[in-house]
């Protein structure tokens, strides 16, 4: 197998954990992992060496955006599909924080998982979503901030902490 | 506190929590931090924030990946090797940076894509004939070869009615539709049971996909594209059972899809 081809397997499990954490969808996650596999897949004659991995990102959070365009788009499947992400099998347990990220806007999201979840850097976050180091701070910091009142709004009296 | 720089940017606070703070600003941070409660806090939370989401999500990466992501199982589908990017595509050395652009173009699904009004109008097929006793289909299944050979010539491109039998499923017969692009082939499958399973297929310019699952109250369909063609098997919303007949039927199909060039 070749190196590309290498990179592109050693990178599956953290793709699946990072679509997870995007979609909250055990089965759009896989399908968009499965999409993003292909697209690379195809695209190896392009390949010049380097970081395959950030390059995976890239395509993921793109094939995901795609999808919710289609959703909103198709009103009439998104409302017979199994597989849409708001009203599908959100996780029982850790329930609080899905349904935190689920309030956010698509960027913040992808950056906040990129980097608490995936580990990369702000350089490497902004490389991947085509934006300033900035722009990556600043969806950060939204993110952060909904994500705190989300939980402090959401906690019953009776949990909480003083 | 260090004179040097008093204060400390929320930018800071973040790049703290994320390790991305050059070394010589953790002191004044941290300083800041001791003699700062609400930023403490915030950072504290931040931290207990990803620890959350690091919890939630993190095992995922230790399971083994399911058998339709493995790497050269989707390589063997030929579809991969065909060259589906433009010539020019190759001189853009994404690599070495703006790769990001690249991608978002590449990656776009068409506007006009067909997706919608195939699936509808399989899923209305499939629910108009399964109910069919008597005339469910326009020629049998006995003569496949014939059935075949109409459709295709109808359709305009080769179709395959894929063998299911060894999912126990047997070939009822077919019968030619009026689809969202044109002329369409519909196949009939019945098992045992007597349960219906309906393959539909017609011309598509959408580019090519994986399955796709779509439900609408008792029924569902997997749905994909190869080559210029479209494809809804449709039957009982029972998921696994439907997406081994989907994968085999896809599997036949795709293994006789003649290479396209891009």
């Amino acid at each position: 197998m070749s190196e590309f081809r290498r990179q592109i397997e050693q990178a599956i499990p953290a793709l699946r954990r990072y679509g997870r954490a995007l979609t909250r969808n055990a089965e759009t996650a896989d399908e968009i992992v499965q999409d993003t596999l292909v697209r690379a897949l195809r695209s190896e004659h392009l390949f010049r060496g380097g970081d395959v991995r950030a390059w995976l990102y890239t395509i993921l959070i793109n094939v995901n955006r795609n999808r919710l365009r289609s959703l909103s788009r198709r009103p009439v499947l998104a409302s017979i599909s199994e597989t849409d992400a708001v009203t599908g099998s959100v996780e029982l347990d850790g329930r609080d924080i899905a349904r935190a990220l689920d309030e956010l806007a698509e960027e913040p999201r992808a950056a906040l998982l990129l980097v608490v979840l995936e580990g990369l850097s702000y350089r490497e976050v902004a490389e991947i979503q085509g934006v300033p180091i900035g722009t990556v701070m600043s969806r950060l910091a939204r993110a952060r901030t909904q994500i705190k009142s989300f939980l402090d709004g959401e906690r019953p009296p009776l949990r909480r902490v003083k | 506190m260090n004179d040097r720089a008093p204060i400390v940017s929320e930018d800071e606070l973040h790049a703290y929590v994320d390790g991305e703070l050059p070394a010589e600003r953790r002191g004044p941070v941290e300083a800041w931090l001791a003699t700062h409660p609400d930023d403490a806090a915030r950072v504290s939370a931040w931290r207990s924030q990803a620890d959350l989401i690091r919890a939630r999500y993190g095992a995922i990466a230790q399971e083994p990946p399911p058998r339709d992501l493995d790497v050269s199982r989707l390589l063997r589908r030929r579809w991969i090797g065909r060259a589906a990017v433009a010539a020019a595509a190759a001189a853009i050395v994404f690599f070495a940076g703006g790769f990001a652009g690249w991608i978002a173009r590449g990656a776009e699904v068409s506007p006009r894509s067909d997706l919608r009004r195939f699936t509808t109008d399989a899923l209305d097929a499939y629910r108009l004939y399964v109910v069919e006793v008597r005339h469910p289909v326009e020629v049998p299944g006995d003569q496949r070869p014939h059935l075949v050979q109409w459709l295709s010539k109808r359709v305009g491109s080769p179709v395959r009615a894929p063998e299911l039998d060894k999912l126990g499923l047997k070939l009822v017969g077919g019968r030619l539709l009026p689809g969202p692009t044109g002329a369409t082939a519909f196949f009939m499958y019945e098992a045992p049971s007597g349960e219906r399973f309906t393959l539909y297929c017609g011309h598509t310019h959408d580019p090519a996909s994986a399955l796709r699952y779509i439900a609408s109250d008792r029924n569902a369909a997997y749905y994909w594209v190869d080559g210029n063609l479209f494809y809804v098997l449709s039957g009982p919303a029972e998921r696994e059972r439907l997406h081994a007949i989907a994968q085999a039927a896809y599997e036949q199909i795709d293994a006789h899809t003649p290479p396209q060039g891009g």
